[in-house]
């Protein structure tokens, strides 16, 4: 009898361990969201959108720069990094079954563990130092490749999942597998492929390390690929550590609108899976 | 429903044995022959970049590997103006730090993870999961904003105090507390790790077959006891996959670190010193490095770090794989 109530007690004390530690975990995430949030609405405005930084040590002026400049790299990554994932991803789902697709998987997966500093140090090597110059090219470059093994590995879980009769209805009306993949098994993987795709691009959003030495920084507008470009994670780490109380309410505004644009892209993500009905 | 079906490749395994088959396929459409090919040109850029990585770092490290070879991890003195580079400093920084923060960090993911697989009613799971991964998806510049400006206070004020007076005479939390430092890098970092494990560790949980627990359960055991003697010694490699995972997130964990960690080069046995990890030297240092020798012992850390992480990711692989083989491989939710 008395064991039992001792059991009992052991169970009941970690289920009691397990819910603190979920409470645990949040409590950071709160007190995070709701720094940002108090603090970034204060210091938002319109001129923050609009304006270029002000001059060292004046109040004042925008970031308007930074969020063009990380559109402006986040779209570059995109531009390399989702066809060359996708098409890898299809390889793997389709013709990856063999040793080939074992080790390119395998790479895949190493390779979103790199860390993206080294990731950085790699660009800088192969294209700011072949330019002789910081520039747009090199931030979208390192952020096409830390987005690389997410919609590889993404791509091909969606594919996967395709069933193979559609496959074969498409075979049997005679349609070369080449179509068959990129109009009937694409298409219908499209909704989670697509997913994938945002939340890559979510994380690439938000890089700072690797763009600290491809990128670097620019305080004026920019759009040419050859130049130092500005950008809203490198714009909040000069900020914050900058001693000056102005720039630091800057920062904060800027990382509202930071967490605002991947907290839409993560919600949006899940929107679209559960709109297709996806059970997982 | 996942459908494991092989694909279009059903006819390659008709091909096989011949050494290319696996590349150029089967295929009688020469337009599908193209096709596959392309793709598989794709699918090699992974290899590929994996390895000019490798060779780019190694490459660009040469100065400095040849200059001070072993020495360079066992210097202590890193210093860009006299052009002597050791590098000890940073590797203890970054190794107590990750240390640090898989100590606060395991613990609370195995419970959230448990929680998660084993515990929550249905509706709490998803948007508890969801929480979760929006821990994963903020950025690391974030982070270190608030580790700036309400964590390293809240350490400086309330917890490094106490520590102090709790704990003063080990030499773990002496000195002035000045909230930036080692402990809010380790802090700092066991929050951010922290989704990467209890996710990882819940998929593998819930890849245990449903028969052992109920085998459990229905033998009289109480949930816990389901839970360590039917579910987690079937998880416990895959757990222990994840835990690597989240070591190597943790090593090579740059902005928010580098933010409240103090960069300073030294090595101090007390958590209120300030530190400097391989990441946040590097970050602070590569754009305004004062020479070519410089620049190599830079890249000679981001080498290390990279080599470190690699073969941590795949020693992680290829316990999480054992356990939860998916075909898909590693499953998000």
């Amino acid at each position: 009898m008395d064991a039992h109530r001792k059991r009992k007690l052991v169970d009941s004390a970690m289920r009691g361990a397990c819910t603190a530690a979920v409470l645990l975990a949040v409590v950071p995430l709160a007190s995070l969201l709701a720094y940002v949030a108090a603090k970034g609405l204060g210091g938002l405005s319109w001129t923050v959108f609009t304006e270029l930084p002000g001059p060292v040590g004046e109040t004042g002026g925008g970031f308007g720069n930074a969020i063009l400049g990380s559109l402006y790299l986040v779209g570059l990554a995109c531009l390399a990094g989702i066809p060359v994932g996708v098409l890898a991803g299809v390889y793997l789902a389709e013709f990856g079954d063999n040793r080939f697709g074992r080790i390119v998987r395998f790479s895949a997966d190493v390779m979103s563990g790199v860390p993206s500093i080294a990731v950085g140090i790699f660009v800088y090597t192969l294209v700011v130092l072949s330019m002789r110059r910081f520039s747009a090219l090199a931030g979208g470059v390192a952020l096409a490749i830390l987005m690389l093994p997410t919609v590889t590995r993404t791509t091909e879980e969606l594919v996967r999942l395709v069933p193979d009769s559609l496959r074969e209805a498409g075979l049997a009306l005679g349609v070369p597998k080449r179509r068959v993949i990129l109009r009937v098994v694409l298409r219908t993987g499209a909704p989670g492929i697509a997913t994938g795709i945002m939340l890559a691009v979510a994380r690439a959003a938000g890089e700072t390390a690797p763009l600290l030495f491809t990128a670097f920084n620019n305080r004026f507008w920019s759009a040419s690929l050859d130049r130092p470009i500005g950008s809203l994670p490198v714009q909040i780490y000069t900020y914050a550590v900058s001693p000056y109380d102005d720039w630091h309410r800057q920062a904060q505004a800027a990382a509202l609108v930071l967490v605002a644009m991947v907290f839409v892209l993560n919600v949006g993500a899940r929107l679209l899976t559960r709109a297709r009905g996806d059970s997982r | 429903m996942r459908h494991t079906g092989a694909g279009l490749d059903r006819d390659v395994r008709a091909a096989g044995g011949r050494p290319w088959g696996a590349l150029l396929g089967a295929e009688a459409n020469l337009g599908d022959r193209l096709f596959r090919l392309l793709t598989a040109a794709f699918a090699a850029g992974a290899v590929v970049l994996l390895a000019a990585m490798a060779f780019q770092m190694t490459r660009a490290s040469a100065p400095s590997l040849s200059r001070f070879g072993l020495g360079f991890i066992t210097g202590r003195h890193w210093d860009p103006v006299r052009d002597v580079f050791g590098a000890l400093p940073f590797l203890f920084g970054t190794v107590a730090s990750s240390l640090l923060a898989l100590l606060f960090a395991v613990p609370v993911s195995l419970g959230v993870a448990i929680f998660l697989a084993e515990l929550a009613p249905g509706w709490v799971r998803k948007p508890l999961g969801f929480i979760v991964e929006l821990l994963a998806a903020i950025p690391s510049v974030v982070y270190g904003l608030w580790g700036i400006f309400v964590l390293a206070p809240w350490l400086r004020e309330t917890v490094q105090p106490g520590l102090a007076m709790a704990f003063g005479s080990l030499p773990l939390f002496r000195g002035v507390p000045r909230g930036f430092g080692m402990l809010a890098g380790g802090v700092i970092l066991a929050i951010m790790i922290l989704p990467t494990i209890a996710s990882v560790s819940r998929d593998v949980m819930l890849a245990v077959p449903s028969t052992y627990r109920e085998g459990a359960l229905a033998l009289g055991a109480t949930r816990w006891e389901a839970v360590r003697t039917a579910v987690l010694p079937h998880a416990r490699s895959g757990i222990f996959g994840a835990v690597i995972l989240g070591l190597g997130r943790a090593l090579g964990e740059t902005m928010a670190v580098t933010m409240v960690i103090g960069n300073r080069a030294e090595i101090s046995a007390s958590l209120f010193d300030p530190a400097a990890t391989m990441a946040s030297v590097i970050a602070n240092e590569y754009t305004e490095a004062s020479g070519d020798l410089h620049l190599s012992a830079l890249s000679e850390l981001g080498l290390l770090l990279f080599a470190v992480t690699v073969i941590l990711n795949i020693v992680a692989r290829l316990l999480v794989w054992k356990v939860a083989r998916v075909p898909g491989g590693s499953r998000r939710t």
